[in-house]
């Protein structure tokens, strides 16, 4: 069961820059993260600033992504040696150690979101992002498409997250219709397809209608 | 105390003590993996589950403190049960390779499979399989087999000092290894190999060569650093196959330097397996009667004080002795082995040893290291400062040169005496030592190899004495030697005897003959055209070209023979097997020369050259055991003619592959020398 996903295994087949440095945008965020720790404890910093890192490289260059220089300069950054940062990067799928396309396309795939159409989802993503599968990304660079587990919104699966966004209650058409408002450089509002408040019924309330504040409102 | 009952048996283990460490106490052993006594405790390998009274489950002993009136069982249904479910659970992905893997024999996961696992395993899906990652020319890894107990990772982390390993990834994609293909920047790395419970790291050197009941094992010690290890050399027929530590808490702990290890393969080429002689300008092979009659013949009628004798940096101390004596006979007193050219002052033994103790380390709270890079010189030692170090105890500072990676923080003091007098003027990192209750400084030989040597020993020594390192109880100066024949050789007194030429006063002429013994560590070329050279040794090496007759010695590994470490302490090497082609032990080769000469040495038997050898000093009958304790004399040593310069400390080893005869012979070593020295940034290297 290995997971396709895979970034664990250091195949460096693509290319690593060869410098990276924070800009001023993350160094301000950086001061902010540090500040939360005390003085020698630094070393806790190390997720919010891969965190930063891979905005930054998604910011300047399209593709939100952790190179392993990036993570070198964290570790110098934060007294630790560099083979701790890679353990950390390496274990979280949610960094990327190798480039990824302009949006991140993560399907959830697990049971719930499974149950309720996951698999249209991902056939969308595949025929309209032009993408063969999972862990790839699209010849125009515009989409990497990643199966993720659960992303604890079921009650609106199936979920399709892009990039820190949750598109939810999805189907095929309507995923449809976001990968083309992507390739349009739109970014639609987040949130449920159907047009349901947070996890509300569809429609509004469904149960205690027998409230007499809650049925005001509803003549 | 705790009281814990272990299976009914009742004993009493301090608090804080694991339930492994009780079972131990016990007398129960507890199968495990991640589990090692010199790391830090992982917990991760699950083997040592035992059961406890009143706790649900089995629990992890390595992990688990002991509390009063705990009851432990080892070997309940259930704790047989945990430990062949634990087992079947290992062996899911492990590759039942046991047939061509190296570690077969010796394997922790084989022989615990076979005394605590089940009949056979239930999984059979895909096995995982792992690429294999490169740990450089010393570690060979077969990753499919690892059992990921994280042992390696903590070792190059801790112990080491190097925190380059790491495991990345996760669940079924954990893979251990350097993330970035590189070499592990350690003189360490073959500890690595005697850590791993699997065969997944493994020998490079020794890979596929030999099984280990097909070997012969020979407790010795090496000699290619001054620490002494305590090894045990295993040979097939007339093949060293590899050598591995043996444990001596005073000395090595469980660890062993990698250029001690690894260059064995140096003893089968390059070798000085016959005699020979030099006729108009060649040498020639020759039996050992024509040589020793070349000898005898050129010798004959020379003045004894225009004869004299160096000795090398790996003698034995018998045969250092052995030579003495021959040139005592012959009426000579021109003796030297210090090649270097140390100012060391050997008046008293505590001027030239290193008097703290390799063990005494893990008491002192501040230390000065002073010209010396202990990583390279002596890395067993040195991971010993790094332990006390990590422990929080320790205070590290250096004068030498700028940016030395020590694996621990040093504070750098300066790069050269000068550094020394604003010490004793009580300046800076001299606050630290002087309110230290066991403070340290180490004073590396190469450091008093230099013009005002003499100056800087006696500097270091009255440093030594100003910060309160010299007390009846505590001695806290410390003389670090480079290689393991160093200091017998001094307690053999191979020395200028009274009216007798040093090495440069030999050198600068005046002498019609020259012995070396094994003395491959200066320039031959400084040796006079017009003097005759006799070169004993093992290896053709940097001195044997510049011979005129070369007598065929043993390396280590093929003679009986005593080194002292530099802290003083004597210790055996064993014959592990028989010199090449005619070599012999060197000690014979004196006694027959001496027969030759018409010098009839006064021993027949390596018995009776040793008691001479412990009537001359006896520290050579404390076998294994030093003399230890504090300083009763504070005098310091002389402090010479000339003043302390302003040069700056240079580091004697300048690649710590290739620092021996023996390592420059090694195919192995170069491979190394190669690599790391490409590898590593220019400072590091030097």
């Amino acid at each position: 069961m290995s997971a396709p996903h895979s970034h664990s295994h250091p195949a460096h087949t693509h290319e690593e820059p060869a410098s990276f440095a924070f800009d001023a945008e993350s160094e301000a965020q950086i001061a902010r993260i540090l500040a939360r720790y005390p003085e020698g404890k630094q070393a806790s910093g190390v997720i919010p600033l891969l965190y930063v890192a891979q905005k930054q490289m998604g910011r300047l260059t399209g593709s939100a992504w952790t190179p392993r220089i990036a993570m070198d300069t964290i570790a110098e950054r934060l007294g630790m040696a560099p083979i701790r940062v890679y353990e950390v990067a390496t274990f979280y799928f949610m960094f990327n150690t190798k480039p990824i396309g302009r949006f991140h396309l993560q399907v959830c795939g697990t049971t719930p979101c499974w149950l309720r159409g996951s698999d249209e989802v991902l056939r969308a993503c595949k025929e309209h992002g032009h993408l063969k599968g999972y862990g790839d990304t699209s010849e125009d660079g515009l989409f990497t498409m990643t199966e993720v587990e659960c992303l604890g919104g079921c009650v609106n699966a199936p979920i399709l997250q892009v990039d820190d966004d949750y598109y939810e209650d999805m189907d095929y058409e309507t995923t449809v219709t976001l990968l083309e408002a992507l390739k349009r450089g739109e970014r639609p509002t987040p949130g449920s397809m159907k047009g349901r408040q947070g996890s509300a019924p569809i429609g509004g309330p469904e149960t205690v209608l027998d409230i007499p504040m809650v049925d005001a409102g509803k003549e | 105390m705790a009281k814990v009952t272990v299976d009914g048996i009742e004993i009493e283990v301090p608090n804080g003590a694991t339930v492994l460490q009780a079972c131990e106490a016990a007398g129960k052993e507890i199968p495990r993996f991640c589990y090692h006594e010199r790391l830090s405790v992982a917990g991760n390998c699950r083997m040592c589950l035992v059961e406890v009274e009143k706790a649900p489950k089995p629990v992890a002993s390595c992990a688990y403190p002991v509390a009063d009136g705990m009851k432990v069982f080892t070997d309940s249904a259930m704790v047989r049960n945990a430990r062949r479910n634990v087992m079947e659970f290992l062996l899911i992905n492990h590759p039942l390779d046991c047939p061509i893997c190296d570690q077969g024999g010796e394997c922790d996961l084989q022989d615990q499979a076979t005394a605590y696992g089940g009949q056979g395993g239930r999984y059979r899906e895909q096995k995982r399989a792992v690429k294999d990652k490169y740990m450089g020319p010393l570690v060979k890894t077969i990753m499919t087999r690892c059992i990921q107990c994280t042992r390696c990772i903590r070792f190059a982390t801790e112990v080491a000092g190097v925190p380059e390993l790491g495991a990345t990834g996760r669940g079924e994609d954990m893979q251990i290894g350097t993330y970035v293909e590189k070499a592990l920047s350690t003189e360490l790395s073959g500890n690595l190999i005697d850590i791993c419970p699997v065969g997944a790291l493994t020998s490079r050197p020794y890979a596929f060569v030999s099984r280990p009941w097909e070997l012969r094992k020979t407790d010795s010690i090496d000699v290619l650093d001054a620490v002494g290890a305590n090894i045990r050399i295993d040979t097939r027929g007339p093949e060293v196959l590899r050598i591995l530590p043996r444990t001596n808490e005073d000395v090595n702990e469980e660890w062993m330097a990698d250029r001690g290890r690894f260059s064995f393969d140096g003893l089968k080429r390059k070798r000085l397996d016959r005699p020979w002689i030099r006729v108009e300008g060649k040498l020639r092979p020759a039996s050992w009667e024509e040589a020793f009659a070349a000898i005898a013949d050129r010798f004959q009628g020379l003045k004894p004080e225009r004869v004299g004798a160096v000795a090398g940096d790996l003698v034995d101390a018998e045969s250092a002795f052995a030579l003495r004596e021959l040139m005592a006979g012959l009426g000579s007193s021109n003796l030297d082995c210090r090649q270097d050219g140390a100012a060391l002052d050997t008046s008293r033994r505590d001027f030239y040893l290193f008097n703290s103790g390799i063990a005494g380390i893990d008491e002192a709270d501040a230390l000065l290291i002073i010209g010396s890079n202990p990583r390279q010189e002596a890395p067993v030692l040195n991971a010993r400062i790094r332990k006390r170090w990590a422990s929080g105890a320790l205070k590290v500072g250096y004068v030498g040169p700028k940016g030395l990676n020590l694996t621990y923080k040093a504070q750098h003091l300066g790069e050269g005496p000068a550094a020394l007098a604003a010490l004793q003027a009580g300046e800076g990192f001299a606050e630290v030592l002087k309110g230290a209750s066991k403070p340290m400084i180490i004073l590396g030989r190469a450091a008093i190899a230099r013009a005002d040597g003499a100056a800087v020993l006696a500097a270091a020594w009255a440093l030594a004495d100003a910060v309160g390192a010299l007390t009846p109880d505590w001695h806290g100066f410390n003389l670090l030697h480079l290689f393991g024949g160093q200091v017998g050789a001094l307690d053999a007194g191979f020395l200028p005897g009274p009216g007798g030429k040093d090495l440069s006063a030999m050198l600068s002429g005046g002498m019609d003959a020259l012995w070396l013994l094994g003395a491959d560590g200066f320039d031959p070329a400084l040796i006079p055209a017009e003097t005759f050279v006799v070169y004993q040794g093992h290896h053709g090496d940097r001195a044997a070209s510049r011979a005129d007759v070369i007598l065929p010695g043993a390396a280590y590994p093929e003679k009986e023979g005593t080194y002292v470490n530099t802290e003083g302490r004597a210790q055996r090497g064993r014959l592990a097997l028989h010199p090449p082609g005619e070599a012999r032990e060197d000690w014979r080769i004196i006694r027959a020369a001496g027969a030759a000469l018409g010098v009839p040495l006064a021993f027949d038997t390596l018995d009776a050259l040793r008691a001479r050898l412990v009537a001359a000093n006896p520290v050579f009958g404390m076998v294994d055991g030093r003399v230890a304790g504090g300083c009763l004399d504070t005098t310091g040593p002389v402090a010479g003619p000339t003043p302390l310069s302003h040069t700056d400390f240079t580091l004697p080893v300048t690649d710590y592959w290739q620092a021996d005869a023996i390592s420059r012979a090694s195919e192995t070593m170069a491979e190394c020398s190669r690599i790391y020295n490409d590898a590593t940034p220019k400072l590091a290297a030097e």
